[in-house]
């Protein structure tokens, strides 16, 4: 790591199995704490699920089985003691397509607080609310119609929502899967912003395609290939003079 | 080189590529040619080159607008990134290489009686050295060889070499024939233009080595790079 902070997370050796098919190899990566980390690699490559391992969202596939250790802050995610529950309000996710519930937004953003406890008052839940979707810059756009549904927002306030409905619960991470991939370019320019602002209040990781957008929002880069992490490194060492050949091939757009 | 999953990114960089080659050549040659038409004081073949630099300053502007458009369009990454900021950076230098040999063909008609001037027999000898360097820098660049890079700037000594002794000589040939000083100082500014050739040559080296490693070669050379 380049940072003297402990890392966030700490993977350590980690296979993931679909039933008798092996998704991801020997995996083994330290998550900065004051950092967004981007993975990036081809369609398959295992980037997803790997995220997925990280606040356990592999638990809800029937057939998925992990092995390997994950620490959040040195405590082993997978310990029959963790509350998968309570994991999840610290390691916020955020997915590919928009999933604002068919409820106000307003709700959208009280849900999470509400059933973690975290807020009791009506002024508590004001406030809640407020600072989620002003920290996830949608407030301004959205403060007058609190009550409309969420899903009557554009994609783009969609996705910023679901942001402010992570933030919400006061997470640790937040695990971001493509969320830019179903939105416009200045949608998708807003989104990145918002990761730059966000950026050491949260540890941010984020799978994405676009490697363009790796290497605009990311300090550090890994890159996956059929399961295993090839490259793991600065963002700008990655992005100009990467090590492996795999990585290379890969990123000059010769392979993927 | 695997080709790129997009080809024509692969013609794009490859006409790049074709440009640098050819301005170069064309500057390689223009150096020869200057020399001879100094020797020969051919007044005519002076012109030529003079007009023929046009050439190498319109690849220039091509080489830039071909780069900014493949990096607009491209996006190139790593490997790709860095030849493309190098092809940029050489050409820019290949077009002074051209000017110098420019510059020794606009003396060619101010020498008429050079000779007589000893010196000038080590010329050629000189623009020949930093001619080759351009020549094999420029392959080097063709086949993304960093140790033929290496080793092209090692001959800059020699070139170095050339220019001390060409001073040494040609001071030593006007303190002995006052009425020829003018003549002498043409001589050395060409040899200066020469021994400039060859630092622009080596220039050029350091950025086919930085294309092709990722590593500035004063970085290896500091012994910082393990790798």
């Amino acid at each position: 790591m380049t940072s003297n902070h402990p890392p966030k997370i700490t993977a350590s050796h980690v296979n993931v199995f679909y039933g008798a098919k092996q998704a991801i190899n020997d995996v083994s990566i330290d998550i900065g704490n004051d950092e967004v980390t981007a993975f990036i690699g081809p369609s398959g490559c295992g980037k997803s699920t790997f995220l997925r391992t990280l606040n356990r969202m592999n638990d809800t596939v029937p057939s998925a089985r992990v092995e390997g250790e994950i620490e959040l802050d040195g405590e082993n995610i997978y310990s029959p003691a963790m509350d998968v529950v309570q994991l999840r309000a610290r390691v916020g996710m955020v997915f590919q397509k928009p999933n604002p519930f068919p409820k106000s937004i307003y709700e959208n953003v009280a849900y999470g607080p509400r059933i973690h406890g975290l807020a009791s008052s009506k002024a508590d839940f004001d406030t809640v609310v407020e600072r989620s979707l002003r920290r996830a810059g949608l407030w301004e756009e959205v403060k007058d119609r609190l009550s409309d549904s969420g899903t009557a927002l554009s994609g783009g306030q969609q996705q910023r929502l679901c942001i402010a409905r992570a933030i919400a619960v006061d997470p640790e991470v937040i695990l971001m899967d493509e969320p830019c991939s179903a939105l416009d370019p200045i949608a998708t320019a807003k989104i990145e912003g918002l990761i730059h602002e966000l950026k050491g209040r949260y540890a941010i990781v984020i799978v994405t395609h676009n490697m363009q957008q790796a290497a605009r929002v990311s300090q550090r880069t890994a890159f996956f290939h059929l399961g295993t992490l090839v490259e793991y490194g600065a963002t700008s060492d990655i992005f100009t003079n990467p090590r492996e050949e795999r990585t290379k091939d890969y990123i000059t757009g010769r392979y993927g | 080189m695997i080709e790129h999953t997009v080809k024509a990114f692969d013609d794009d960089i490859g006409e790049l590529r074709a440009l640098i080659a050819e301005m170069g050549g064309l500057a390689e040659q223009a150096i020869g040619d200057a020399m001879t038409a100094l020797k020969r004081h051919d007044l005519d073949a002076a012109a030529r080159i003079i007009e023929g630099d046009r050439r190498i300053d319109a690849i220039e502007n091509e080489v830039e607008r071909l780069a900014v458009r493949l990096i607009a369009l491209r996006a190139p990454m790593a490997n790709d990134l860095r030849e493309v900021v190098a092809a940029l950076k050489i050409a820019g230098v290949v077009e002074r290489i051209g000017d110098y040999a420019k510059n020794i063909a606009k003396r060619v008609p101010l020498l008429e009686h050079h000779g007589d001037i000893e010196p000038l027999s080590v010329l050629p000898a000189m623009a020949k050295l930093a001619a080759e360097m351009v020549h094999d820098v420029l392959d080097a660049f063709a086949a993304r060889d960093p140790d033929a890079a290496l080793q092209v700037c090692e001959r800059d000594r020699a070139v170095d070499d050339f220019y001390d002794s060409l001073f040494r000589l040609l001071v030593t040939f006007m303190m002995e024939n006052p009425r020829s000083i003018g003549q002498a100082a043409h001589l050395l500014f060409i040899a200066k233009n020469l021994e400039r050739v060859g630092d622009h040559a080596t220039n050029v080296a350091e950025m086919v080595y930085f294309a092709a490693t990722g590593i500035h070669m004063a970085e290896r050379e500091r012994g910082q790079i393990t790798a």
